[in-house]
């Protein structure tokens, strides 16, 4: 089995929603050496299309701002780090809460971070009200490793 | 990649064929879509088919909420068909399985609400 080599990656993006799917482009892109599973390929998807939708409509009130998305791989465990320097959160604890949405009227559903935890290995999170949020979470692709081996 | 639609009418039951990726961008495009034909035509139930989705995320859990409360006003029904891995996931976890119902295809929906 040849080794997988470390990799980087790092994009700066306009908060804006026909970026959603340019940051789903770029995480495909970027894990494809690593020869994921179709359900560890849409699952990393769903991780950065939550995280970067949440800094769209969330943090800058879509009104745009500046998004950096962070790829990193190391062996087979990939990191995502999506940062945004919007609104914050208040209170952290009640946003990861499954179904908790300051947005009901907008139809949200209250689901995306909890898709991004479930979906992840290792999910860390931490904002200041004023300063941004950054969330960054890790993935092991390890069972595609031993599945094509 | 984005999203493309096709809708159908069957007696009273509204039928959304949708292939590409639904996110929070086209999940806008698509409820006020949904929005304008129920304003023209007497709308009971709605099926939405995933056969070719290749992606959703939370936003389009958000439209099938929405569109199910409006159903539900008219004591109407809201399915879904030809539901595929991931997205299946994503429904499941969102507890839409509970108020949803889930057939294999459309014409399995179609004889569901009787109007085959
Ligand atoms: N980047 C962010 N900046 C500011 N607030 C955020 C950010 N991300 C999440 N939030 C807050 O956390 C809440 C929960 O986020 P979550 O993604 O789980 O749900 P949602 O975005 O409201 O709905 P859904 O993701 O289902 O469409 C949001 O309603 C918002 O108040
Ligand atoms: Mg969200």
């Amino acid at each position: 089995m040849k080794n997988k080599r470390d990799n980087y990656a790092e994009v700066t993006f306009e908060a804006i929603s026909e970026n959603e799917a340019f940051a789903r482009i770029v995480v495909a892109g970027f894990i494809m050496p690593l020869d994921p599973t179709i359900d560890q390929l849409n699952e990393l998807k769903t991780i950065v299309s939550e995280g970067v939708t949440n800094s769209v409509i969330h943090a800058y009130d879509s009104k745009g701002g500046k998004i950096k998305l962070i790829l990193e791989s190391y062996q087979n465990d990939v990191t995502v780090t999506i940062i945004d320097y919007g609104k914050g959160i208040e209170d952290i604890n009640k946003a990861r809460e499954l179904f908790y949405t300051s947005k009901p009227e907008e139809e949200r559903s209250g689901m995306g971070l909890t898709l991004m935890e479930v979906f992840s290995d290792e999910f860390y999170m931490s904002s200041k009200v004023g300063e941004g949020t950054v969330i960054k979470i890790k993935k092991s692709l390890e069972l595609s490793k031993e599945m094509s081996a | 990649m984005s999203l493309s639609v096709h809708f159908f009418l069957k007696s009273d039951t509204l039928f959304i064929r949708l292939s590409g990726e639904l996110d929070h961008h086209s999940s806008s495009q698509l409820r006020e879509r949904i929005n304008t034909l129920m304003e023209q035509y007497e709308i009971k139930n709605i099926v939405f088919n995933f056969k070719n989705l290749s992606f959703m995320d939370s936003s389009g859990i958000g439209v099938m909420l929405g569109r199910y409360n409006q159903v539900k006003k008219n004591k109407g029904l809201l399915l879904a068909c030809d539901l595929n891995g991931s997205i299946e996931k994503i429904i499941k976890l969102s507890g839409l399985y509970k108020i949803l119902v889930i057939t294999k295809d459309e014409e399995q929906a179609s004889n569901y609400l009787g109007v085959a």
